[in-house]
């Protein structure tokens, strides 16, 4: 073996070209990623201890992080209910434009979150369709967190939805008529045979919506209004720290969120390692 | 598996449940996703055709049409060499540490859009690691065209390597064995064994990150300096015309971006059902 990547030692194989892609995909890799995110976490640790505690607790900030924190976690819930319902109509049923829905799920995968941001504000501002019902109701959407959480809500569907169609797509029927047959109401199996099953998919949805609503920025941007202490998320935050040359401060608030994210992705491997052994039970 | 018969109460939920579950699914997708998809739509038109598209006639909107078809026919090349290179390299050899390669390769999904921006500015900023070097030669990367394509790559880094370590895992490498033993030079081997084999899921891994490269927003806000004509893709092109109460022409670019994201839809859909038949190929050959 001509090149030698330390831990990433391979095992004797016949096909060609394991230096050079290997090579290329950790050159590709340190460029892009980690050198980058490195840079990050240097910049933190030059600011010092007590600067970078200053930057990331004073009460701006921390009425940041409570927000996003809240609104993610309500629009991550809201996702897991109506996704379940939604996922559960997509395997279980047949109904007219099934496969239009079906399709229209990934939507805000696919829609600039600058556009939808738009949208939903247009949507939801008292000249708006929505707006126009919900301004009488003394409910006011737009530049309050309930925007904020709409949005949140959109862009974070299509993970819930994808995560626990695949986990019932693969429910036995016979596991259903074992419960049936020994006398369970259709609810009893639900609760008692199905939802267990599809449990880790159900928390790994929530998560991955969880996580993406906590990073979000373009889709809630426009209808959050922005007002510190009140609707002025993290990531917001971070870039009026970047307009005003506040590149420490912008960075501390970035490592929070980031160490965040990555204990965000340490859990939804683990739930994910946990659903798929789960299931690989039931296929015995 | 056995079918379904309505006779079994049990089995199956009351008609009442049934069609509130699915009423229920339906206006939460219709008020969530539908209505402000038609939205974008009906503001765009608000003011007529003629308006509609006068929007495309102003000189920056055009600008940003084309920084976007830059971008994107920089980031998507680059990161499809990238994931065909990974994922030969993670699918094809068994190493020490693969799991923790495909982990790091995932990560830029877990970065939020705004550090996935900010990590830039600190490397190539006028005060970052290589500020000084940059201005001192005359190089712009931040608040430039160079920076927008960095931070477009970062964000769709993962697209098509993670779209084809699984499937090409799944493939194993039987076939290129072959191939090499009849003779088949490396380069031959994956041009005539491994590409038509892959060429579906590699078609549906860059029709994802080409729709994140054009519609990225977060990212490429951070590092653009929203300079009107010069650093302005569509999705800053939109914001910036909003911003200015210029809103039938921030949702006539909006209608471009839609197609675009609709075209995407589309071409999953098709993809997804083609590379399903093609996994059931292999498992029905074994």
């Amino acid at each position: 073996m001509r090149l030698n990547f330390g831990i990433l030692k391979r095992q004797k194989s016949p096909i060609p070209g394991f230096g050079l892609t290997m090579g290329y995909t950790v050159f590709y890799l340190s460029i892009i990623v980690m050198i980058p995110l490195i840079a990050l976490f240097t910049e933190a640790f030059s600011m010092g201890w007590q600067a970078f505690v200053d930057a990331t607790t004073n009460a701006r900030v921390i009425a940041s992080y409570k927000l996003t924190f809240i609104t993610s976690l309500i629009a991550a819930l809201v996702n897991t209910f109506f996704g379940l319902i939604v996922a559960w109509c997509l395997v279980r049923y047949t109904f007219w434009g099934k496969r239009v829905f079906d399709a229209i799920v990934d939507l805000p995968f696919a829609l600039p979150t600058a556009v939808s941001g738009i949208a939903l504000t247009t949507l939801y501002s008292s000249q708006g369709w929505f707006g126009q019902i919900l301004q009488p109701l003394g409910i006011k959407v737009v530049f309050t967190p309930i925007g904020i959480t709409i949005a949140l809500i959109f862009i974070g569907l299509p993970f819930v939805v994808r995560t626990i169609q695949p986990a019932l797509e693969e429910i036995q029927i016979e596991q259903e008529e074992a419960s049936a047959s020994l006398g369970a109401s259709r609810w009893q199996t639900f609760y008692k045979v199905i939802l267990p099953t599809i449990f880790p998919s159900l928390l790994t949805g929530f998560a991955l919506s969880f996580a993406r609503a906590l990073g979000e920025y373009g889709s809630v941007v426009f209808i959050a209004g922005n007002m510190p202490f009140k609707t002025e998320i993290s990531t917001l935050l971070i870039i009026t720290k970047l307009e005003q040359y506040d590149y420490a401060g912008a960075t501390a608030i970035a490592v929070v969120m980031l160490l965040i994210s990555f204990v965000m992705l340490l859990l939804i491997n683990i739930l994910q390692r946990w659903s798929s052994r789960r299931r690989g039970m039931e296929a015995i | 598996m056995k079918t379904r018969s309505n006779s079994q109460t049990s089995l199956d939920e009351s008609k009442l449940v049934k069609y509130s579950l699915i009423a229920t699914a339906i206006l939460f997708l219709g008020v969530m996703l539908v209505v402000p998809l038609i939205t974008i739509f009906v503001e765009a038109f608000r003011k007529g055709a003629e308006a509609y598209f006068q929007s495309f006639t102003n000189e920056y909107v055009l600008q940003a049409i084309k920084l976007t078809f830059i971008t994107s026919a920089i980031a998507v090349p680059l990161n499809l060499v990238f994931g065909v290179a990974a994922s030969w390299a993670i699918a094809k050899y068994s190493f020490f540490g693969k799991s923790f390669l495909i982990t790091l390769i995932d990560l830029p999904f877990a970065v939020s859009p705004v550090i996935s921006g900010l990590v830039y500015v600190l490397l190539f900023g006028a005060q970052g690691w290589f500020g000084s070097w940059l201005i001192a030669n005359d190089v712009q990367i931040i608040f430039a065209v160079p920076g927008i394509v960095l931070a477009t790559i970062f964000v769709t880094f993962p697209f098509v390597a993670r779209e084809l370590i699984p499937l090409m895992q799944e493939q194993g490498n039987d076939e290129e064995q072959a191939a090499l033993l009849l003779g088949a030079s490396g380069f031959q081997t994956f041009w005539k064994v491994t590409l038509p084999n892959i060429k579906w899921g590699l078609l549906y891994g860059v029709i994802l990150c080409n729709a994140r490269a054009m519609g990225e927003f977060g990212a490429v806000s951070v590092v653009s300096g929203h300079i009107q004509g010069t650093t302005n893709t569509m999705p800053l092109q939109v914001e910036i015309l909003y911003n200015e109460y210029n809103f039938v022409a921030a949702f006539a670019v909006s209608t471009l971006l839609a197609i675009l994201a609709l075209l995407t839809l589309v071409l999953k859909y098709i993809l997804e059902w083609k590379v399903l038949r093609e996994l059931k190929k292999l498992k029905n050959e074994e």
